[in-house]
């Protein structure tokens, strides 16, 4: 066992001297794998927390949400609407729900204003999402002026600013009074944007879809589970589009990488030549190459990976920030909880290190198999 | 001239096994950063079931991105062709043919008319 | 020693340029003594240089080492016997550029696994033997033609083998320096390795070294000599 250890260290200590003899382009190489490593796992891993959040978070949305469409368009929900549903089995709650869309040319951003049922909030007063106090500088006692659709300038006191800790689904909020909501959209009362209902059981969920839409033709209900479902390949999409603008990276060192590897130079060739004749196996050979190929492509793939890791999960994956946020003007602030897939983490780690090896590997088999007597007749 | 005062093989093992132990450490730091994240994760998750949230705020490029489960797909270009809400990111989120499938019956197009 | 019967040696046979390099050999080399295979080039020396040193196989024939048959062992224990009973100097030294001069010496013992403080102490022993210690760390490319031979010779002595070969040993060498070479080979030589060389340099071929002498042409031994100068000074001394 130890002679097996000491002759693999043997092989090793060859193959570092190999690869220092091109210093400069060995180390090259492993800057540029561990890069590419770098930021596919960090695609990899900032995707995937960011799904389990966004699904843990919206675990407590309402079950079905009701729409109602006039030639295919959303329309309000008039009232006696919500009357016509009537009683359906296992449904515990209708809610009508008022929330709409501001857009603020000062910051050129879209806010959500919302109506809620369950939180007290006095006339002339707002609760802020966190992303309007970085954005308008808005704190608790500020003043702010919003104008409405119809021209009317309206002015409201900002009385609280949501906690920072809720960023992911309340950044861009601005709650109200029901009456100020309706003064300022113009809705009248009895009018909703759309009805929320809960549902105990979630296997009879998609049978309440049914009868809603039988009782209201004109209805489009949502589903909380198709919203999950929706998001969670929304994600996958999103990784999808890096990684194919990453494409082109990986092509290219795909293609530096085959050269390097899969071109023997006669040098090297010789180089074969003498080991064999000096005394060395073809198996030999093929084993401190095979140390080569494994020695780079697990470092680059260690490295990078936790050089992602600590990108994502403390610095906020700050480097991918423009390409996520895209145009947005309110992007939320947060910090993941890392959830990891161990899967993904797996299949990164085959794809770094097994191609690699096999394409340092492949060129070596023949000239391995050379007869150690081609170096006397050179 | 090269004056070796670790073995190269020893140095490059060493190293390896050095990064092959953060590697393993990170999942077990990554379980601590979990719990103590989770209190965050809670408010948000509270938030949602208090004012009936249905869309996390992650694509306020455009109105018609923001609620992504509500959307009015007609919103593209309600207020003037070249608006600011006009943004790529709209033609790459319908919702996947698998997903649709299952809710065939919801859909008006699959029941046949009177 | 080593007892080659009816060699036959053919290259790319069965096409059309097929050469036979060796035609029918019978040769006996005596352990403990140094032969010496003379001939002009396109003789065989070379091919037959490697059926001894088990670097090639004979088309035809059988090769015994110390009285065991090895012409048909596969491989890989072709190649540990090699590795265990041989030692090369090649013509062209053929060391590994960009290592140093110890490092050389030692690469013939990785496969074998044995520690590498041990290698490094015997390859020290052998560096300074032939006065080339102060070199060890030098890259064998900026060391001189004679230097780089030494180093050659002390890296075919690190698995300690009973034999030793050297290929045209004195071609790249000029007078002074061939007589130092062949200085250090007498000196292995009464020590008591078995030393087989080809040359068709007359320095070499009549050295006093040389125990016998072996003459080929054309892929045939023409002449044996036995020259029994060197046992005779050795008996004396």
């Amino acid at each position: 066992m130890r002679t097996w250890i000491e002759k693999q260290k043997h092989l090793i200590d060859f193959t570092l001297a190999s690869l220092m003899r091109r210093k400069a382009k060995n180390l090259g190489l492993l800057f540029i794998y561990t890069l590419l490593v770098f930021v596919l796992a960090s695609a990899a891993l900032y995707t995937h927390a960011l799904r389990q959040e966004a699904q843990k978070a919206l675990a407590g949305s309402p079950e079905i949400v009701l729409q109602r469409l006039i030639a295919g368009r959303h329309d309000l929900i008039p009232p006696g609407y919500i009357e016509k549903i009537g009683r359906i089995r296992g449904v515990q709650k209708i809610e009508g729900r008022l929330w709409g869309y501001y857009y603020d040319s000062v910051v050129k951003a879209n806010y959500t204003f919302m109506a809620p049922r369950d939180m007290q909030i006095e006339r002339g007063e707002i609760i802020v999402g966190p992303a309007l106090e970085r954005s308008r500088g808005l704190a608790a006692g500020n003043g702010i002026s919003f104008r409405a659709y119809t021209g009317e300038l309206f002015t409201f006191i900002v009385a609280d600013v949501l906690p920072q800790s809720s960023e992911l689904v309340s950044a861009d909020l601005v709650l109200m009074n029901e009456e100020d909501f309706r003064a300022f959209f113009k809705i009248p009362p009895g009018y909703y944007n759309d009805i929320a209902l809960s549902v105990a059981n979630p296997q009879e969920v998609r049978n309440v879809a049914i009868k809603l839409l039988t009782a209201l033709p004109d209805s489009r209900p949502i589903l909380r589970d198709e919203v999950l479902r929706t998001y969670a390949s929304i994600f996958d999409w999103r990784e999808g589009i890096m990684l194919t603008l990453l494409a082109a990276a990986i092509l290219a060192f795909g293609i530096f990488a085959w050269e390097k590897a899969a071109g023997l130079s006669a040098e090297e060739k010789r180089e074969i030549g003498i080991l064999k004749a000096i005394g060395w196996e073809t198996g030999d050979v093929i084993k401190m190459k095979f140390w080569e190929g494994l020695l780079i492509s697990l470092t680059a793939f260690l490295v990078g990976y936790l050089a992602a890791y600590l990108h994502v999960f403390y610095f906020s994956a700050s480097l991918f920030e423009p390409v996520l946020k895209g145009w947005a003007v309110l992007y939320p602030r947060f910090t993941l909880p890392p959830h990891i897939d161990g899967l993904q983490v797996a299949t990164l780690f085959f794809f770094t290190v097994v191609p690699y090896t096999a394409a340092v590997l492949t060129p070596i088999w023949r000239a391995a198999t050379t007869d150690p007597d081609t170096v006397m007749r050179a | 001239m090269r004056v070796v005062f670790v073995r190269p093989a020893n140095f490059a093992l060493l190293l390896l096994a050095a990064a092959l132990a953060a590697f393993l450490l990170s999942f077990a730091d990554a379980a601590r950063l979990r719990l103590a994240r989770a209190t965050a994760s809670a408010a948000a998750a509270a938030l949602v079931t208090q004012l009936k949230l249905t869309d996390p705020v992650l694509f306020t490029e455009a109105r018609y991105t923001r609620h992504l489960s509500q959307a009015d797909l007609q919103s593209a270009f309600q207020d003037h062709p070249v608006a600011f809400e006009h943004f790529p990111s709209g033609s790459l989120v319908i919702p996947p043919a698998g997903v649709i499938a299952p809710y065939e019956n919801l859909d008006r197009k699959a029941k046949a008319p009177d | 020693m080593i007892e080659l019967v009816g060699i036959r040696k053919a290259f790319n046979q069965g096409q059309h340029n097929e050469t036979w390099a060796l035609s029918g050999i019978d040769l006996t080399i005596p352990a403990h003594r140094v032969t010496a295979l003379k001939g002009p080039s396109g003789s065989g020396k070379t091919t037959l240089l490697t059926i001894l040193g088990c670097l090639a196989r004979p088309t035809a024939g059988r090769v015994r080492l110390k009285g065991e048959d090895i012409s048909g062992l596969p491989e890989r224990f072709l190649t540990e016997i090699r590795r265990q009973t041989f030692g090369f100097i090649f013509q062209q030294f053929n060391l590994v550029r960009g290592l140093s001069a110890i490092e050389n010496v030692i690469l013939p013992a990785y496969p074998t696994g044995r520690p590498r403080k041990a290698l490094l102490e015997k390859a020290e022993a052998l560096l300074a033997d032939v006065n080339l210690a102060h070199r060890r760390n030098a890259r064998v490319e900026w060391l001189s033609g004679g230097e780089q031979q030494r180093v050659a010779i002390c890296r075919a002595l690190i698995n300690d083998p009973e034999i030793l070969i050297a290929d045209e040993p004195t071609a790249n060498l000029d007078s002074q320096l061939a007589k130092e070479f062949l200085a250090i080979l007498e000196k292995l030589a009464d020590a008591g390795r078995t030393i087989i060389l080809t040359s068709h340099d007359p320095l070499v071929v009549e050295a006093a070294l040389v125990d016998r002498l072996v003459t080929l042409r054309d892929g045939r031994i023409v002449e044996t000599v036995d020259k029994p100068e060197r046992r005779i000074r050795r008996a004396a001394s």
